[in-house]
């Protein structure tokens, strides 16, 4: 699929159109996926995809498990580089700039465009350590400079009220959804411009899983937030844009509110209201 | 799940698994058990027995065991075995004697026990002292000839005193081609008190008789040791046993080393295996790196693995044979020939020593280090990996700051198990620098302090050298089995060491679900 063709619906089945993808301006995006494959060995995980993520709002991710959402998000960060498996075509640019170009480091690009993973990975190091991991791999801070950036990031992530007392214990110490929130703080400590989020909420309870979409909207009026979730309200609650992603090709791209309340295709429809296709 | 009772259909197989393991435990105390139990108790001043045969011959000596013995006319008789001591008398120090013809068994205080510099023990009975042919009538006896023993031994120290900081440095000077009139002056006054020393020590005689009624002037100077211990209580026993397990452990090799003991060999030992696991430890953890982490993985790289498994099988002799033709003869040759040709042909490098036996050591255990890092590298999860890259870590820093702490305590198991291998290694070190004899520890106050050219002595080798180099084989048992079970002791404080290191280590960087 080409560029050209998203503006449109494509007809390809009978009757049913194949993909309903709408055009962000190039002036509003920040990240341009264009005709982007990959292949894990011999098999397909992502088809063709082209679409444009807005700068500075929520774009959420949704798609049935499996469908290739985790290793888009991979791709953004670079972290197929290292696996030899992995063959991959199309291009992905951030803010106009081509993030495999042989200009670009990716450590560099790493720490602009920052990961939280679908299954929370704290280092065995103390809470602190670990916010300060990312500032201590760039130019070295004053420590008060860098305290205030930790207290920072973990009042961001709504965690600092149950670790401010206790920052030097191991981060092992801290529950599954603690843990998740130390990571988002660890990733916003580096203050990336976008930042990919791999179902954070999955292992927080309903009240921790609010804050932290109270913190992806707070969040938006700094950097870009791409979404992954399993949860359609709160895809519906804190995003901007929504992509619901289909054995590794993008169904359909729109609105939140539009793709919610009134999406263009049936096979949209029947993932949002829980149907088998 | 059934849980209670016997699992159904398993059999005995529980059963003999925990027998085995019994049993094997019960075998590993059995040989600690045999080992001290033969080797401590060599130290105990066991008693002197005065015994009286039906024939009205007298002997005296330490019994030792006994034994059932078949005779030339077919019969079981018991037979004790006597040390009797008193090799330059009776020829043999140790006697059979046939329990049934012993008529009378006494333990007189007076007998001794008196340690000599050469030809062994005495056990004999003091008559006097003398001091240059006069008689002396100092009473009692036994303790004039213990303060004049303690005289000796002060003068004997400052003799050795000046001999070693006074005229070996002159000497030294002197034949350096330094010729300087004061220095000689020096040498030749310190060589007249030492001489002068001397003959205060030949002075001093002890008269002794032995079982036998023979007489035998023993000089002051060549006793080491003396004890009687009839006259000795029980809390005085322990305390010789302790300080003769403590001369053991902390004084060099005499007499050949059949007496005396063997601190130069623990020393070697350990400085060897510490040499060695710092040679081994950053060559493995950088070869199990780059094979885990760096290397494309691939075919080559499993080519590599299987090598480097098959070289942990490889007999050591052949790394022995490896070290002497590399590290001694090409490696020693070229550093001889470059910065010590002044010497040559005696060789500095260019022979056995404490480097070339650690190189080879740690060549040895490379492949126990590789593959224990390797497998702790394998057990961190890739998340952990991909966290640190996530967040703008180079592929180095990524290694540095999490993967490397994290494999910290596996690198430990190899370097513990590298240890628990080199340490009881002899067979590659006869080849590449392990001593009989060198009193001289390879490190002291000459620049460079540690001197690593130095051939060094190794208890595993002491005990093979002590055991069956040694003319007296009664008499180098008991020091066998002290020293090895010295060397287990030695090597059980070595793997102690790093596995209270490794401990520490992983309480700070704990892996997940392993703590
Ligand atoms: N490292 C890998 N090697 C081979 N195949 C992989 C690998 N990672 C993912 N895949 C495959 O790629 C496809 C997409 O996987 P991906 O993890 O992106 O799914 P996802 O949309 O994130 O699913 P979920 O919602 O369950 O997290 C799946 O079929 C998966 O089996
Ligand atoms: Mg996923």
């Amino acid at each position: 699929m080409s560029r050209a063709m998203s503006e449109t619906l494509l007809s390809r089945a009978a009757g049913e159109t194949r993909s309903a993808i709408i055009e962000i301006p190039a002036a509003q995006g920040c990240l341009e996926i264009d005709d982007l494959s990959l292949r894990y060995g011999e098999q397909p995980a992502l088809r063709g995809l082209s679409l444009r993520v807005p700068r500075h709002s929520v774009t959420a991710f949704i798609g049935p498990s499996g469908c290739g959402k985790s290793t888009l998000l991979r791709v953004l960060n670079r972290l197929h580089d290292l696996n030899d498996e992995v063959t991959q075509s199309g291009r992905v640019l951030l803010e106009g700039e081509d993030i495999h170009g042989p200009g670009v480091a990716v450590a560099q690009l790493r720490r602009r465009v920052g990961m939280v993973f679908q299954t929370p990975n704290p280092f065995p190091m103390s809470i602190y350590e670990n916010v300060a991991f990312g500032l201590r791999l760039q130019a070295p801070l004053k420590k008060r400079r860098r305290d205030e950036i930790i207290e920072w990031a973990l009042v961001s992530a709504a965690l600092w009220d149950e670790v401010k007392d206790r920052l030097h214990d191991s981060a092992w110490t801290l529950s599954g959804g603690q843990q998740q929130r130390l990571v988002i703080a660890r990733t916003l400590a580096v203050q990336p411009e976008v930042l990919l989020l791999d179902e954070p909420a999955s292992a927080l309870d309903p009240i921790s899983s609010l804050k932290i979409e109270e913190l992806i909207r707070n969040l938006k009026s700094r950097l870009s937030v791409i979404l992954v979730t399993h949860n359609m309200q709160q895809a519906a609650r804190v995003s901007d844009y929504t992509a619901f992603l289909e054995g590794g090709e993008l169904v359909e791209y729109a609105a939140t509110d539009d793709l919610f309340t009134n999406p263009r295709l049936t096979r949209t429809e029947d993932y949002i209201t829980g149907r088998m296709s | 799940m059934r849980r209670a009772g016997r699992p159904r259909g398993e059999g005995p197989w529980p059963w003999l698994a925990a027998g085995s393991l019994a049993l094997s435990l019960l075998m590993l105390a059995a040989l600690l058990l045999l080992l001290a139990g033969r080797g401590l108790g060599h130290f105990w001043p066991a008693p002197v027995v005065l015994v009286t045969l039906d024939d009205g011959h007298q002997l005296a000596g330490q019994p030792v065991r006994e034994e059932r013995r078949r005779t030339l006319e077919g019969h079981w008789v018991r037979e004790r075995l006597y040390r009797v001591g008193n090799r330059d008398l009776d020829g043999e120090a140790w006697r059979w004697v046939e329990v049934g013809r012993i008529v009378a068994e006494e333990t007189p205080e007076a007998w001794a026990v008196i340690e000599r510099r050469r030809w062994g023990e005495l056990i004999v009975r003091p008559l006097a002292l003398e001091e240059a042919g006069r008689r002396l009538t100092e009473a009692p006896l036994w303790s004039a000839f213990e303060a004049r023993l303690e005289r000796g031994r002060a003068l004997a120290e400052e003799r050795d005193a000046l001999r070693e900081e006074v005229i070996a440095p002159l000497a030294r000077r002197l034949a350096a081609g330094h010729d300087d009139a004061a220095a000689r002056e020096r040498l030749v006054a310190a060589q007249a008190r030492v001489a002068e020393l001397q003959a205060a020590m030949a002075r001093d005689v002890l008269v002794v008789e032995s079982a036998a009624g023979e007489r035998l002037s023993v000089p002051l100077a060549e006793i080491t040791a003396a004890w009687r211990p009839n006259a000795m209580s029980p809390a005085e026993k322990l305390l010789a046993w302790g300080s003769n397990l403590w001369h053991f452990l902390s004084e060099g090799p005499e007499a050949a080393n059949s007496a005396g003991g063997v601190w130069p060999a623990i020393f070697g030992t350990v400085l060897m295996v510490l040499l060695m696991s710092l040679l081994v430890t950053p060559f493995g953890v950088l070869a199990a790196v780059y094979l885990h982490e760096v290397a494309p993985q691939g075919r080559l790289t499993g080519w590599v693995r299987i090598a480097v498994r098959n070289l942990a099988g490889v007999p050591s002799i052949v790394y022995g044979v490896f070290g002497l033709g590399v590290f001694v003869y090409g490696l020693g040759g070229r550093l001889d020939a470059w910065f010590f040709a002044e010497t040559l042909p005696s060789p500095t490098f260019g022979t056995g020593g404490l480097l070339w036996a650690s190189l080879t050591l740690a060549l040895l255990t490379l492949p126990v280090v590789i593959v224990a890092t390797e497998e702790g590298l394998a057990r961190i999860p890739d998340q952990q990996r991909e966290a640190a890259l996530a967040l703008g870590a180079t592929r180095a820093e990524m290694l540095r700051r999490v993967v490397l702490p994290m494999a910290l305590p596996a690198m430990l198991t190899g370097v513990i198990l590298a240890i628990a291998r080199a340490a009881g290694e002899v067979a590659p070190l006869m080849l590449v620098g392990v001593a009989k004899l060198a009193p001289q520890v390879p490190v002291d106050g000459d620049f460079p302090y540690l001197h690593l050219e130095r051939k060094f002595m190794h208890l595993g080798y002491h005990v093979f050298d002590v055991g069956f180099h040694g003319g007296d084989v009664e008499a180098a048992l008991p020091l066998v089995y002290a020293t090895a079970l010295l060397l287990v002791g030695v090597i059980l404080v070595l793997n102690l060491t790093a596995i209270l290191l490794r401990h520490h280590l992983r309480a700070r960087h704990a892996a997940p679900g392993t703590r």
